[in-house]
């Protein structure tokens, strides 16, 4: 049973813009992905410069005394065992050989306990600084940018993402390192005990060499695919977990199954595809070293036939032979993860090199303490390239006044209020506050000035307290029951089993809409914004709580800006001015009074509400 | 799993097989040396070099089928494993997706459920082959000369205590990641759906702070972690190459002494370098195997929480068709799970069947809460609720589901097509039943989206506006004319005019069918036959609005706009003269 994709998921704007921009497929952006790759990588390499020295370093001590432990049984056989027999009792070179062997054995005990503490140590690093820059990357790019990647793909790349490199750097790194250090010094080894016999081996190289070429481009593609695939588990996941009530109240389960099988067993087959390959490649390893070691068996039991070589020097030779080959399968075992985990860098990489298209200025202008006189000059704006919701708009809202903004439903209110809160930067004129372009302000300047609630009011798992605090962190607790108090929210907080310090569980679900609501009014407060943008705010209060909350809004909003986004006009009536938007146009503007008194749409709108009171 | 099970056996047999022919090589080498070399036999030199070929071919092969398919059955397992935690997700009720985060949940079926592949698809075998391994050489070695070989025995002793030492630190300390994997999975989430509210505040930082926390508590455990692999893995190391080194001088002395060959020595040594690997292994499958124990536990403990809203035998099996729709609520009584204090004491109602009854009360005072009970997304604690006489619990749920349709407070979109959005669960529906919902919502808006009813709507449909989102639920709700409806607070995002289109259009719907219906307007009680008051966990009135509002001061305090809001009514039209 396939379920086509296309059909359930629908059609949206843009698909592909659900990779970054540096991941798009073809092959040009490919080569430059690896390069970004490279460059990610490089830099989160590069503080532990020192401790990688030391890494290798121990791994090249660890490597020698590992290497020394055949040799010394070699020279123990063919040195030590002639003294001995014969009636000849020399010991001597037998207990060199014994010490010189117990020597190893300390030196590869120690400097392995330490590679792997401090490699370790360093693995841990490299992903918390990894985690780290793509969280705050995250964080820095755009509301657009979130709303067309999706909040499961951002944890897919925080999560799933990180846990491959997490397996290369934990389990990985350091045997690729040591098994390729130890194929080379063994090779030089081997040359040097009995050349011919090493040329024969030499010749399986081509063979390996070809071998994991081919791995190499074919694991790349697969495991990309395999990233992309857990990606879509991932989102289907979050999200039908994030909606378990309509899923469970429409009977969604056995649709919602399906899906989840389909790109499950998705997953399931590209991890597959990549799964074989490396079926296939490390036998095939394998198989080269094997028939290598038979042909050398042969050659060297021949060469020792004719005297050409020792005993001893065979049985070192094939000791040696083992070491050689034995370390490629582990070789070819981490070169895989190191495939599957380049994958995941490549997807991070990506992330990280998306420009935020809400930049921080380069040079900020310096707005301490903001008066909150608002200015829209000429700005034009669409969301995606296509439809213009407002085409060019002119408004001025000088400091401390409220204008309430009315419309029907799509006239562009949650826009105006968006572009004042710079979650998009218009794409014509300008928006300014004091003056200053807000392209202009710093983050924290801007944030600081300009405050929004709208009606998602999404609360965060945490305490009460904590949610109202995230309005300004360095509150206290006096300031944080002030604010509730002061909106009307200070009493059904009380009454939660915990009080304050209830915890509100995900995304709030422990409390009711309304009061969610009155929780994300508190935090505004707290916060104690110059200008104050409520979108429809209070749609889910009663009305008792609704009058509080707008007794409350008369105080607070004395002295200071406000946009008000309300089709409840009980709201509107704290306003200083009214705005009546149209279609991304303003189409009549004055004090409400003025406005009911012209008997234009306001008056109409006016009307209605008036009429729906009863 | 059993097919698996099956398959594991052939894989084991295959395993071993490999591993055995990779044995045989060294003794191979030992007849090379003790053979023809020494007695100048060039063509049996061949032969043995023939043999040696021939094992290895058949070594790699081997290696080959169970790499192929064992990477198939292990993927397979996991695959199985996650879709049934998916469906088991599915299935327990609101209560349990209350209480546990979603990235904890993730994490189990992401990342706990490729730590259980990875071990069975490697650890396990490997177990089990280098376990063989270990045993089958080390009587090898005894056979071949019993003193150095019992050596060789004697050295798992220290081995195994140093196991048994590793074991138990690394459990704890992988149980201890993967709940902090958990947690910093849930606060990603949490980062990105709540990424306006992070923005509208300036709290990037504050929240990158919160972050790093976590992530700082993951990297101290990997830490930690790293260290312990290390004290172990060097011990394994350690014991034995010890071992080599006293076979190495005692082998010597031996055959210094004639006791055994020379060949015999080689042999002996080339034989016992293959527990190398084996042991060094047995770290990495230890460790492997602890962090697929406590995955296990951690998927487990989400598989063995019993579903609690779930069919009954006898429950029986209704179409719409034959519910006539009377919802009666009978001494319903109804607390979150864990909580002291019930919302809803005794809640006592009778709809009749085609009425609406509206449930009025503050906000807080338990109205989606009670309507909630009636498509059993929880189950009362005390009372019944019946559809037509019947308790709700002795429905199918499938059937119940379908009688009861549901518009909740915070409209839910999905990722998907707006059909999709529409269909839910009814992947049935008609475009003809899809337009004459989208008519009832006035959601016509549907037909101008750039791909009309393919339009997908974004996540959590944040690219619509609130309003459009809640008409989509209400269209939802409403599509396939269930006999009972549940609407919560469906209006409350509407303007004004929207609301009255959509308030005319509801009417009509409202006739024939069975409806609870929360409101804070009076503009939408209108909509009501009745009205229930809610208050203190409590029905303490039911009557039609007039009536409540002229006699009921509780009422009036909920739903009365007329006091504050007319009088300054008054004022503007004072103020406009
Ligand atoms: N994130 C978005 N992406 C694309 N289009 C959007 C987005 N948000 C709003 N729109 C569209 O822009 C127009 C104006 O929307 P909005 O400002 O939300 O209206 P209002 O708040 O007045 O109801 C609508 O046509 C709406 O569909
Ligand atoms: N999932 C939950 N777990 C525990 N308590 C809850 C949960 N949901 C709501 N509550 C509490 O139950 C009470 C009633 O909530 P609710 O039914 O949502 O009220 P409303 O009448 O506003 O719809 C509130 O005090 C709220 O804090
Ligand atoms: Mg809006
Ligand atoms: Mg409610």
């Amino acid at each position: 049973m396939s379920v086509d994709l296309k059909a359930w998921r629908g059609v949206a704007p843009d698909d592909d813009a659900e990779r970054t921009a540096a991941e798009a497929a073809d092959e040009a952006s490919v080569v430059r992905l690896r390069a970004r790759t490279r460059r990610l990588l490089g830099s989160l390499l590069r503080p532990h410069r020192r401790a990688l020295r030391v890494v290798v370093a121990l791994l090249l001590a660890q490597n020698a005394a590992a290497m020394a432990g055949p040799y010394l049984v070699k020279l123990g056989i063919d040195r030590g065992i002639p003294p001995l027999s014969g009636g000849r009792d020399d010991p001597t070179v037998l207990v060199a050989v014994a010490v010189a062997f117990a020597v190893a054995i300390v030196t590869e005990f120690a400097t392995k306990r330490g590679f792997l503490a401090l490699s370790g140590r360093v693995g841990q690093a490299i992903l918390l600084d990894l985690r780290r820059r793509v969280y705050d990357h995250f964080q820095r790019l755009s509301v657009a940018f979130h709303e067309r990647y999706t909040s499961g793909r951002v944890v897919a790349r925080l999560t799933s993402d990180m846990d491959s490199i997490s397996e290369l750097l934990d389990g990985g790194i350091e045997d690729l390192v040591l098994a390729g250090l130890s194929v080379i010094s063994v090779a030089a080894i081997l040359l040097w005990l009995d050349w011919p016999m090493a040329l024969v081996t030499m010749a399986s190289f081509p063979f390996l060499l070809i071998l994991s070429r081919w791995f190499q481009r074919a694991s790349a593609r697969a495991y990309r695919r395999t990233r992309e695939a857990v990606a879509l588990v991932i989102v289907h996941f979050v999200e039908s977990m994030g909606g378990m009530r309509a899923v469970h109240a429409f009977r969604r389960e056995p649709r919602n199954q399906e899906i989840f099988d389909a790109v499950n067993d998705d997953y399931r087959a590209a991890n597959l595809t990549a799964n074989r390959l490396i079926a296939t490649y490390s036998p095939s390893i394998k198989l080269v070293g094997n028939v290598t070691i038979a042909v050398v068996l042969t050659y060297g039991g021949y060469r020792a036939l004719h005297g050409q070589t020792e005993v001893g020097v065979l049985a070192a030779f094939l000791l040696y032979l083992r070491r050689f080959f034995e370390p490629m399968q582990e070789l070819s075992q981490f070169y895989n993860s190191l495939q599957s985990a380049t994958a995941a860098l490549e997807k991070l990489a990506g992330v990280l090199d998306e420009p935020p298209s809400v930049p921080e200025p380069a040079r900020p202008e310096p707005l301490p303490a903001a008066r909150g006189d608002l200015r829209l000059d000429g700005v034009r704006f669409a969301y995606r390239g296509e439809r213009v919701v407002l085409s060019r708009l002119d408004l001025h809202i000088p400091s401390g006044q409220t204008v309430a903004v009315v419309g029907a439903t799509g006239a562009g209110k949650s826009t105006i209020a968006k572009l004042v809160a710079r979650f998009y930067d218009p794409s014509e004129g300008t928006v300014t506050l004091d003056g200053v372009d807000l392209r202009d302000l710093t983050d924290d300047d801007l944030r600081r000035a300009v405050v929004m609630v709208t009606q998602e009011n999404f609360l965060f798992s945490g305490t009460v307290a904590d949610n109202i605090r995230f309005g300004r962190p360095d509150a206290g607790r006096q300031e944080v029951e002030d604010a509730a108090r002061a909106i009307g929210a200070d009493a059904f907080i009380r009454a939660l089993p915990e009080g304050y310090d209830t915890d509100v569980r995900k995304r709030g679900g422990r409390l009711s809409a309304g009061q969610r609501q009155l929780v994300a009014f508190a935090r505004a407060f707290l916060a104690d914004p110059a200008v104050l943008i409520l979108d429809e705010a209070t749609s889910s209060l009663d009305i008792p709580s609704e009058r509080l909350v707008q007794r409350a809004l008369r105080t607070i909003l004395a002295d200071r800006t406000a946009i008000v986004i309300a089709h409840r006009l009980s709201t509107v009536e704290i306003a200083d001015r009214v705005l009546v938007l149209d279609a991304g146009r303003v189409v009549e503007d004055g004090p409400p009074d003025g406005l009911v008194a012209d008997g234009g749409r306001y008056a109409t709108l006016h009307q209605e509400w008036r009429d729906s009171l009863v | 799993m059993r097919p698996y099970l099956n398959q594991m056996v052939w894989l084991l047999i295959a395993a071993g097989a490999a591993t055995g022919a990779g044995i045989v090589v060294p003794l191979v080498v030992r007849r090379v040396v003790d053979g023809p070399v020494r007695h100048g036999d060039a063509t049996g030199l061949l032969t043995l070099g023939a043999l040696a070929l021939a094992l290895g071919v058949v070594e790699a092969l081997l290696i080959f089928i169970r790499r192929w398919t064992q990477s198939a059955s292990a993927l397979g397992m996991e695959a199985e494993l996650r879709r049934d935690l998916y469906a088991h997700l599915q299935r327990l009720p609101i209560a349990f997706h209350d209480r546990w985060q979603s990235g904890q949940l993730l994490s189990r079926a992401t990342s706990d459920l490729s730590v259980i592949r990875r071990f069975l698809s490697f650890g396990l075998i490997f177990l089990v082959v280098n376990t063989g391994t270990y045993v089958t050489v080390v009587a090898l070695l005894i056979h071949l000369y019993w003193p150095l070989g019992l050596l060789v025995a004697a050295s798992a002793v220290p081995l195994f205590s140093v196991s048994k030492r590793f074991t138990q630190q690394y459990f704890k300390a992988s149980r201890t990641m993967q709940d902090q994997l958990g947690d910093l999975a849930t606060q990603v989430e949490e980062s990105a759906q709540g990424i306006r509210v992070i923005k509208s505040f300036g709290r990037r930082r504050h929240q990158g702070a919160r972050f790093a926390d976590g992530a700082r508590r993951v990297h101290d455990t990997g830490v930690s972690k790293a260290r312990m692999l290390a004290n172990t893995w060097s011990q394994f190391d350690l014991i034995p190459n010890v071992t080599l080194a006293l076979v190495l001088v005692v082998g010597a002395l031996e055959v210094s002494r004639g006791a055994l060959s020379l060949g015999g020595l080689v042999a002996f040594v080339s034989l016992q370098v293959m527990l190398v690997w084996p042991i060094d292994a047995l770290g990495w499958i230890i460790a492997n195997g602890q962090e697929a124990m406590t995955a296990a536990d951690r998927v487990y403990e989400v598989l063995d929480t019993e579903p609690s809203i779930v069919d009954h035998p006898a429950a029986a099996v209704v179409t719409p068709r034959d519910v006539e729709g009377h919802v009666r609520f009978e001494g319903v009584r109804f607390a979150y799970p864990g909580a002291q204090t019930p919302v809803l004491h005794r809640v006592d109602l009778d709809v009749r069947p085609g009425e609406t009854l509206a449930v009025v009360g503050a906000t807080g005072s338990g109205k989606t809460s009670l309507v909630s009970l009636v498509p059993r997304l929880y189950d009362v604690t005390g009372g019944r609720i019946t559809i037509d006489g019947r308790d709700v619990r002795d429905y199918r749920l499938s059937s119940l589901r379908r009688i009861v349709g549901v518009a909740f407070e915070e409209p839910t979109l999905f990722s998907m097509s707006v059909r999709e959005n529409l269909a839910l669960g009814r992947s049935d529906a008609s475009d003809a039943e899809i337009t004459e919902a989208l008519a009832v919502a006035q959601a016509d808006f549907v037909y101008d989206l750039p791909w009309g009813l393919d339009t997908r709507v974004g996540e959590q449909g944040l690219s619509l506006s609130g309003g459009q989102r809640q008409r989509l639920a209400l269209a939802r709700a409403v599509l396939g004319k269930p006999r009972v409806l549940v609407l919560d607070d469906p209006l409350s995002a509407l303007d004004v005019h929207t609301e009255a289109l959509v308030e005319e259009a509801l009417a009509r719907v409202l006739k024939g069918t069975t409806a609870l219906l929360v409101v804070h307007r009076p503009s939408t009680v209108a909509l009501a036959d009745r009205v229930a008051l809610l208050y203190d966990g409590e029905i303490t009135a039911v009557g039609t609005h007039s009536e409540l509002l002229a006699t009921v001061p509780e009422y009036r305090a909920v739903l009365s706009a007329s006091t504050d809001a007319v009088s300054s009514g008054h004022l503007l039209e004072e103020g406009a003269a």
